[in-house]
């Protein structure tokens, strides 16, 4: 689509159905809720400071990260973008993540 | 649906005369305006969880959070925050059905999904609002002074926290009685959960004109709707954020 001024860009088609849209929000449902199982797990079960806490938060993390990932990629399309533009936003984005 | 395979055979994206990146400008520096804000949250929810894990008494947030508007005294942990993030996901994939239908060109269908995710914002703020005043005013008794059994009424604030370890054997007309919390909690909560709601006020005035430019055709005029896409950027980064925030605040 032309914008104009100096900048081009070239055109892709976007997706003819919102097919995509709505499986990756069953995906992003399903993960809360499962969140919030071990969520409340957590707290009915009432566990000792020890490694099956930790392991249940630590899945509770992951399960976080696994919705960021969907959000970015299909939501907000990065995944759709130049492989290039995608590192500039990742690699700073996964160092933060490591100094976290 | 990508361009990558195909167009990168066909042109050299660095020689000059198109955007390298296949991005339109304002595109792009939103993704790095969110980078930088992104920064910003994660410096702030770093810094809680120092704090934190420093402490060694900290209120258990399903024993914090545990009320329903119209519930009452029912204790429903962690349901009201579910709503809350259900209720801003909903408005997240209304948003990206805005910007697919701003892909077809279709107008109708654009207001139609922004007005959704305009909804879905004010929802969302309404409860944060209803669980900042059910914390602020909520009053309960608090071992204040060891020495004279002296008990106030605490409701929680940037000052006072009413969430310490619960006092054995005291009841304070039927309830519990607890000494006072650790004092950052204050802080960190109404902080961090005003700095994202400020986000997602923002958000919602950013689609409020977004709406109204598309109603009034100044997308249909230009040929595009990349600016319903930006904002749906802005809107995605504000959900993002909050499930983190969910994650820090109730569920570790």
């Amino acid at each position: 689509m032309e914008h104009g001024v100096a900048e081009v860009t070239i055109h892709h088609e976007p997706a003819s159905t919102t097919k995509r849209i709505w499986k990756v929000f069953w995906i992003l449902l399903i993960i809360t809720i499962v969140e919030l199982t071990l969520g409340i797990s957590l707290y009915l079960l009432d566990l000792p400071e020890g490694l099956r806490m930790h392991l249940i938060k630590g899945v509770i993390i992951i399960l976080s990260l696994a919705k960021a990932y969907y959000i970015v990629s299909v939501f907000m399309h990065l995944g759709d973008e130049i492989r290039n533009m995608i590192m500039t936003v990742v690699v700073p984005l996964m160092l933060f993540i490591w100094f976290i | 649906m990508t361009t990558t395979a195909v167009s990168q055979h066909q042109t050299k994206w660095w020689s000059g005369g198109k955007s390298p990146f296949n991005v339109e400008y304002g595109k792009l520096m939103m993704w790095y305006f969110l980078m930088s804000d992104s920064f910003t949250f994660g410096a702030f929810l770093i810094s809680y969880g120092t704090i934190r894990f420093s402490q060694n008494y900290w209120p258990g947030p399903s024993y914090v959070f545990n009320t329903f508007p119209g519930a009452g005294e029912t204790n429903l942990p962690l349901a009201f925050v579910s709503l809350m993030t259900f209720i801003l996901i909903m408005s997240s994939v209304t948003m990206v059905l805005a910007v697919h239908e701003g892909h077809h060109g279709n107008k109708k269908g654009v207001v139609k999904w922004m007005a959704w995710t305009i909804v879905g914002g004010l929802a969302f703020l309404s409860c944060q609002a209803w669980e900042w005043n059910h914390l602020i005013t909520g009053h309960h008794p608090v071992l204040v002074d060891a020495a004279t059994n002296r008990i106030e009424e605490w409701g929680q604030s940037m000052r006072h926290n009413p969430w310490g370890p619960i006092v054995e054997n005291v009841t304070y007309h039927g309830e519990k009685v607890t000494r006072p919390g650790p004092v950052a909690f204050g802080g960190y909560f109404f902080g961090i959960t005003g700095f994202h709601g400020f986000h997602v006020f923002s958000g919602v005035v950013i689609n409020t004109i977004m709406l109204i430019m598309a109603q009034t055709g100044v997308f249909e005029r230009r040929g595009h709707y990349l600016m319903i896409e930006k904002a749906g950027l802005y809107w995605h980064f504000v959900d993002l954020v909050w499930v983190f925030v969910f994650l820090c605040f109730y569920l570790i």
